[in-house]
């Protein structure tokens, strides 16, 4: 699958979507689903939360591993994507349409510290070797 | 291939590389104080005949005593089929192996213990058991704290047994938790109903509730349960489960039902044994069974459709999740397990309660009749399971010698635990006891107060 190039991306194989509103949407990679396998389970921040750049805010737990999720950027969860509860395997489907929060940044310069889609390409060719 | 791998040489080879001359000198940086020394009581090795005469002479030295204490430790009649069932080559392994799936028989019966304490516990699930009801106990703060998120302390009233007090303490302590002890009623010998709107403005994240308490004490577990989750903390139930064929299962305490019920196994089939092994059980509601610790066995179905047992959940487990699985300090208690889930079998639910009702009415008769000597009187106006405590107008020290004396184990003396309760004796007699013992230890009693 293709890495969109309207996205940003963590080291951590998280992705971010800058939205029009100054707010940003973070989702966990189409590679980081690829790793973990079948999710079972996704564990969401608490609304309201103030996120550190790297702190652990979230797990994804698939039938191999459960793994932390860390925020790519600081900032303040204003909504989780709840019904992804339910139905972990939309990850599986579409990882890059299926978010797990929306954050309104506390720094948006830390937004161009992000990789794009070409560096993100590059770190997973470069992990697979 | 030799069950002890290493050598004499293999232990000195080793030793040089690393640079140790000894390996006293390899762990030499544990204080010398934490270091126990010689076990003076465990002989270098016997054979057979004189390792079994050794092990017969003590156990006389033990003598054969009435027994009237329980506080956590419960004597119950363990039917002869119970262990000899479990002795069997088919079920006589303590651990889940390491290849679990390798093992239905073992999973399977796991999944069956898991389903009678869920039964039982009116929860959702049951884990395959942890080391025991005090570990258990801290356990399931952990995981209240993992779960709340916003709270790290947890209210424990002094009605709980102190000694797992105490490892609560000693497990939480240095995980930055809170553990604030609430008073007991000195009339009632319940949780002091007043203590609680000192947290009217404060955050907790769990509320524990023992039923019966360690005073062997009815708690009202209805109003607690719903005070708990009125302030949006979770509520936890530490139960006897002999209690438990009688009494309102934590799952429906209240409006909601508890969030975690655990407790001590080992009134079910488990002999007192000096202390151990026995077992600790944890059951709770569907929402919190990520954060549980410890094995949870799954039914499923495999490829041709034919039932199977499976290890579910284990993504959260040491073994694979490391310093961030839900428990790094955990185990099951197989073999425990296996003998209390054929002594559930054997009993079914009638039997249960028969037990519970009759450790109820021996202990209602036995109070009775020690309530009737000059200087006893029961210390607390609560209503009991199968447990009460009493004061005494005499040491009780030295009344318990006196009992001894005539082969009566006559309670627990609270002195130590609760100063504040002067002269008070725990006591206890399950269905093990017949009117006469009762009689007797009336009698002895009588003897040794006067």
């Amino acid at each position: 699958m293709s890495v969109p190039t309207n996205l940003k991306y963590s080291k951590s194989h998280e992705w971010v979507k800058p939205e029009a509103d100054g707010t940003v949407t973070v989702g966990i990679t189409h590679h980081a689903q690829e790793l973990l396998g079948d999710m079972v389970f996704v564990e969401l921040p608490e609304i309201g939360r103030t996120l550190k750049q790297k702190e652990e805010c979230a797990v994804a737990e698939s039938v191999k591993a459960a793994a932390d999720v860390y925020s790519p950027i600081s900032g303040e969860v204003i909504a989780v994507n709840s019904p992804l509860a339910d139905e972990p395997g939309k990850i599986n489907e579409d990882a890059f349409s299926a978010w797990l929060f929306k954050m309104k940044p506390s720094n948006a310069s830390e937004l161009d510290g992000l990789l794009d889609a070409a560096a993100y390409t590059e770190l997973v060719e470069n992990e697979d070797h | 291939m030799p069950f002890i791998p290493h050598t004499e040489e293999d232990i000195a080879e080793m030793l040089a590389s690393i640079g140790a001359k000894t390996i006293e000198e390899l762990f030499d940086e544990i204080p010398k104080e934490l270091v126990s020394g010689e076990l003076t009581g465990v002989p270098p090795g016997l054979s057979e005949m004189e390792i079994s005469r050794l092990m017969m002479e003590r156990a006389t030295t033990d003598g054969f005593y009435q027994n009237f204490i329980g506080a956590g430790a419960y004597e119950h009649h363990i039917p002869a089929a119970v262990w000899q069932i479990t002795t069997r080559g088919e079920f006589y392994s303590s651990y889940t192996p390491y290849q679990a799936e390798a093992s239905q028989g073992t999973l399977q019966l796991l999944y069956e213990y898991q389903t009678m304490m869920a039964s039982l516990t009116g929860m959702d699930v049951s884990n395959a058991s942890m080391y025991d009801g005090a570990t258990a106990l801290a356990e399931a703060a952990l995981m209240a704290v993992r779960s709340h998120k916003s709270s790290r302390r947890i209210l424990i009233p002094k009605t709980v047994h102190p000694v797992y007090r105490q490892v609560v303490r000693a497990i939480v302590s240095n995980q930055k938790i809170e553990v604030v002890e609430l008073p007991f009623n000195t009339q009632s010998g319940q949780i002091e109903p007043g203590s609680l709107s000192d947290f009217a403005n404060e955050e907790f994240a769990a509320l524990v509730i023992p039923q019966p308490n360690f005073f062997g004490v009815l708690e009202q577990v209805d109003a607690l349960t719903d005070w708990a989750h009125s302030k949006n903390a979770f509520a936890i139930g530490v139960v006897n489960p002999t209690a438990l064929a009688l009494l309102t299962p934590p799952g429906e305490w209240g409006s909601k039902g508890a969030d975690i019920a655990v407790g001590e196994g080992q009134p079910l089939g488990i002999p007192l044994s000096s202390g151990g092994p026995y077992f600790g059980f944890m059951a709770c509601k569907n929402d919190l069974v990520r954060q549980m610790p410890g094995r949870i066995i799954g039914r499923t179905t495999d490829l041709d459709n034919k039932p199977g047992f499976v290890l579910t959940l284990q993504a959260r487990e040491q073994h694979i999740r490391r310093s961030k699985a839900t428990s790094n300090i955990c185990t099951n208690q197989g073999l425990m397990v296996t003998a209390a889930t054929i002594f559930m079998s054997l009993l079914g639910p009638e039997g249960l309660r028969r037990v519970a009702a009759q450790s109820h009415a021996n202990t209602l008769e036995l109070v009775e009749q020690l309530g009737k000597i000059n200087g006893v009187k029961r210390a607390f106006s609560g209503p009991v399971f199968h447990e009460a405590a009493l004061t005494l107008a005499a040491p009780v020290a030295e009344v318990l010698s006196k009992l001894k004396q005539k082969g009566i184990l006559g309670g627990l003396d609270l002195q130590g635990y609760y100063p504040e309760l002067g002269n008070a004796l725990l006591v206890c007699a399950t269905e093990t006891k017949t009117t006469n013992d009762l009689q007797n230890y009336a009698e002895a009693l009588k003897h040794a107060i006067g």
